[in-house]
């Protein structure tokens, strides 16, 4: 594993070799698709995402937000394209990215507490075979008071409500200490007191000029949480800064006849104009 | 009973025989159970982490996919190679062979068909279990198949370890012991987040394979003393117990690997000091007892525990609703006369009636509240509080309160709603939280319930 070898992490925006002519964007996506069982998922996707975004991925159920994610970290097999993270492939630039899968994912009833779970984190910096030490405990701990819950620490995860396990997941995300975050519905079934947390930590991490991904549900939100939005439905139904791209057209276009969401994308759209 | 005992074919054994096997003077008994007991660690180690991959049936599948390799390796080895059937070492490398092969299939079924995990598992583990019965029946004539026991390996037959045997089990608990020190921090991760891991750069099918080939070895070389078709329960049941016990992987892997030697050393025991009593089963019944024991007292996951906090939890919404309904009542019966509440004796009827409790509840309760020393007096139809459960009493109503307000206050609900929802909440109220309450209500003493109170209806706290 040669890339799990060096410890040291580059900086934020990491040095350019000189044969690398691509572009700096932290993320870049060209012609990607993916196919599950020979039936395609995400189609032709062409992405250049700026540095210091908030981004939102916003489209129907079965649209590929997530599959979009776990292609640019290499978890699902690409049909076709390239994904690269500043300028390189993901796997020379894992140490940069971080990632909060969605919460129903794991199994919270594993025998391990919150500390534990954000430690995980750090296990690539540790390295093979070598044990969790106290300095790796002190910033998972950091970590977690960073999310608000350092009071929990030692609690088993599945004594945590699910509010509680969406921030260990952040917590451990952020213990990574990347440039680039991909969250994969980190509001699904959250508190409103997480959800206000989340959004803190979000424009936090911009304001740090960090990039992050998110896969996002409720459109009537998203004028506010994001500045840049990629609407999608097995295509790239639209991408850009948010008072560009999210108009009512393009959201007629991603969500098609549906009739229940079309009415949620008019509520939105209201909203946007009262505020 | 010693003739009934004579009956089944048991005999008790003597002292000097029972010191004989604890003591381990006997060489041969000397070395089987200390094997098992080996065994038993290292299953437990490995089982923990095949447990929490939620991998167990692949265990069972592996364990027998190992049939058909004993009998091809004897037929090889007789026939084709000039060796005695009796390698041991022969068998059990075709063992290997075919329970990986098994482990293979599962996989290739699973990803390139839509047959799922169980499926898959379950229809290789019988083909290849019903393979192994076919080929074991086809070499039954020829010479050498008694002496080498091929049928030993399905039920186990802890009596014919051999001391290779000894040293194979005690080579692949180090294995297993030095994998899972070293890779504890990657197994749990794999265990945990697959996903993450895989996201990370983890080989997690190097992982996967690694753990797979520990269960392997330890499958194999307690193919002897557990017999294929017993050996996932080795496996599965110290790790399965364990956890019941704690709710940190450390610990839970620390104490599965215990539970597995103790069932080891305890069944080896129980078999050699009653040999005709199969040592695989014995081993696999102590180590189920282990587990009923544990999923019963448990100290983090056991029923009775949990069932004990719902009984204490009970009592003490018992307790505090019986309180809270005698203060309300004393608050009213002495605004009545305009004194500030004291604790007067409320007459049974009105406590009856003040919530919906039948009268053999309302008795319960207060025998109950007796108990605690909460009650003073009970005549036919008075109840008075003593000087303590005057006092809790009004703690408790003070916490419904600061409760109720600061619903209304701060969450917007309406008066005439909050009693219910404070109900659930005013149990479970810690000393911080009160204290919290307290600062925010700035409030100190029992303030007036925010709502109408029916029994009370006679100038009740409006």
């Amino acid at each position: 594993m040669p890339d799990l070898a060096y410890h040291n992490k580059p900086s934020a925006t990491p040095p350019l070799r000189e044969d690398d002519h691509s572009p700096r964007a932290p993320l870049s996506i060209h012609d990607l698709t993916v196919a599950y069982h020979r039936k395609p998922v995400l189609w032709d996707i062409d992405l250049d995402i700026p540095e210091g975004k908030l981004v939102g991925i916003i489209g129907p159920n079965g649209a590929g937000k997530s599959t979009l994610i776990k292609a640019c970290l290499d978890l699902v097999p690409k049909a076709s394209g390239l994904v690269q993270v500043y300028g390189q492939p993901y796997k020379r630039q894992r140490s940069v990215v971080g990632y909060v899968p969605q919460r129903e994912s794991v199994d919270w009833d594993f025998p391990v507490s919150a500390l534990d779970v954000v430690t995980m984190g750090l296990y690539r910096d540790i390295g093979w075979f070598k044990v969790v030490r106290r300095k790796h405990k002190d910033i998972a701990r950091a970590a977690l008071d960073r999310v608000g819950i350092s009071h929990l620490a030692e609690r088993q995860i599945s004594q945590l409500s699910g509010g509680q396990q969406q921030r260990v997941f952040l917590a451990r995300a952020l213990a990574q200490d990347a440039s680039l975050y991909f969250m994969d519905e980190p509001f699904a079934a959250v508190d409103a007191a997480t959800e206000r947390a989340i959004v803190t930590l979000l424009k936090d991490l911009q304001s740090q000029g960090k990039t992050t991904l998110v896969v996002h549900h409720d459109l009537a939100t998203v004028t506010q949480y994001f500045d840049y939005v990629i609407l999608l439905n097995m295509r790239v139904v639209a991408a850009g800064p948010t008072e560009e791209v999210f108009t009512a057209e393009n959201l007629h276009r991603t969500y098609g006849g549906k009739l229940t969401l079309l009415a949620e994308a008019g509520h939105a759209l209201s909203q946007i104009k009262r505020g | 009973m010693v003739s009934g005992l004579h009956n089944t074919g048991l005999d008790w054994p003597s002292i000097e025989a029972l010191l004989n096997v604890l003591l381990l003077e006997n060489s041969t008994t000397a070395k089987v159970v200390i094997s098992t007991t080996v065994l038993g660690l290292a299953s437990g180690l490995v089982g923990c982490f095949l447990l929490l991959r939620k991998r167990s049936l692949m265990g069972d599948a592996l364990s027998h996919a190992c049939l058909p390799g004993i009998g091809l390796a004897f037929i090889v080895m007789t026939q084709f190679m000039g060796l005695e059937g009796k390698n041991l070492s022969g068998l059990l490398l075709g063992a290997t062979i075919t329970g990986i092969i098994g482990v293979v299939l599962v996989m290739m079924i699973r990803n390139t068909s839509r047959i799922k995990d169980d499926a898959a598992m379950g229809i290789v583990l019988s083909v290849f279990f019903g393979l192994g019965t076919v080929v074991l029946t086809l070499v039954q004539q020829s010479p050498g198949y008694s002496a080498a026991g091929l049928e030993s390996f399905i039920y186990g037959k802890t009596a014919s370890i051999t001391q290779q045997d000894a040293d194979m089990i005690q080579a692949v608990a180090a294995v297993v012991f030095l994998c899972s020190v070293l890779l504890f921090k990657e197994f749990k991760l794999l265990c945990f987040d697959e996903g993450f891991s895989r996201s990370q750069g983890w080989p997690v099918n190097g992982l996967d394979v690694i753990l797979l080939a520990l269960v392997t070895l330890v499958t194999v070389v307690g193919l002897q003393a557990v017999g294929l078709i017993l050996i996932i329960a080795f496996l599965i049941t110290p790790a399965a117990a364990a956890r019941f016990w704690t709710n940190d992987l450390t610990v839970m892997v620390i104490l599965s690997a215990i539970i597995g030697s103790i069932s080891g050393w305890l069944g080896a025991t129980l078999s050699a000091l009653l040999p005709r009593l199969p040592a695989g089963a014995v081993i696999v019944l102590v180590a189920a007892m282990i587990f009923m024991f544990s999923m019963f007292f448990g100290s983090a996951r056991g029923v009775v525990r949990r069932w004990l906090s719902m009984y204490k939890l009970k009592r003490k919404i018992g307790r505090q609703h019986l309180l809270r309904a005698v203060f309300e009542i004393q608050e009213a019966l002495c605004l009545e006369q305009s004194k500030d509440p004291a604790n007067v004796a409320v007459p049974f009827k009105t406590l009856l009636n003040h919530r919906s409790w039948t009268p053999k509840r309302v008795r319960q309760l207060l025998r109950q509240a007796d108990h605690e020393d909460h009650i003073d007096l009970i005549d036919g139809d008075n109840v008075r509080l003593s000087e303590s459960g005057f006092g809790e009493a009004a703690r408790i109503t003070r916490n419904h309160r600061l409760w109720e307000i600061f619903l209304i206050t701060h969450a917007d609900i309406a008066a005439s709603h909050v009693d219910r929802d404070a109900d659930s909440v005013e149990h479970v109220l810690s000393p911080d939280m009160v204290r919290e309450l307290e600062e925010k209500l700035d409030m100190l003493g029992i303030p007036e319930s925010p709502h109408y109170i029916a029994q009370a209806a006679r100038g009740g706290p409006a």
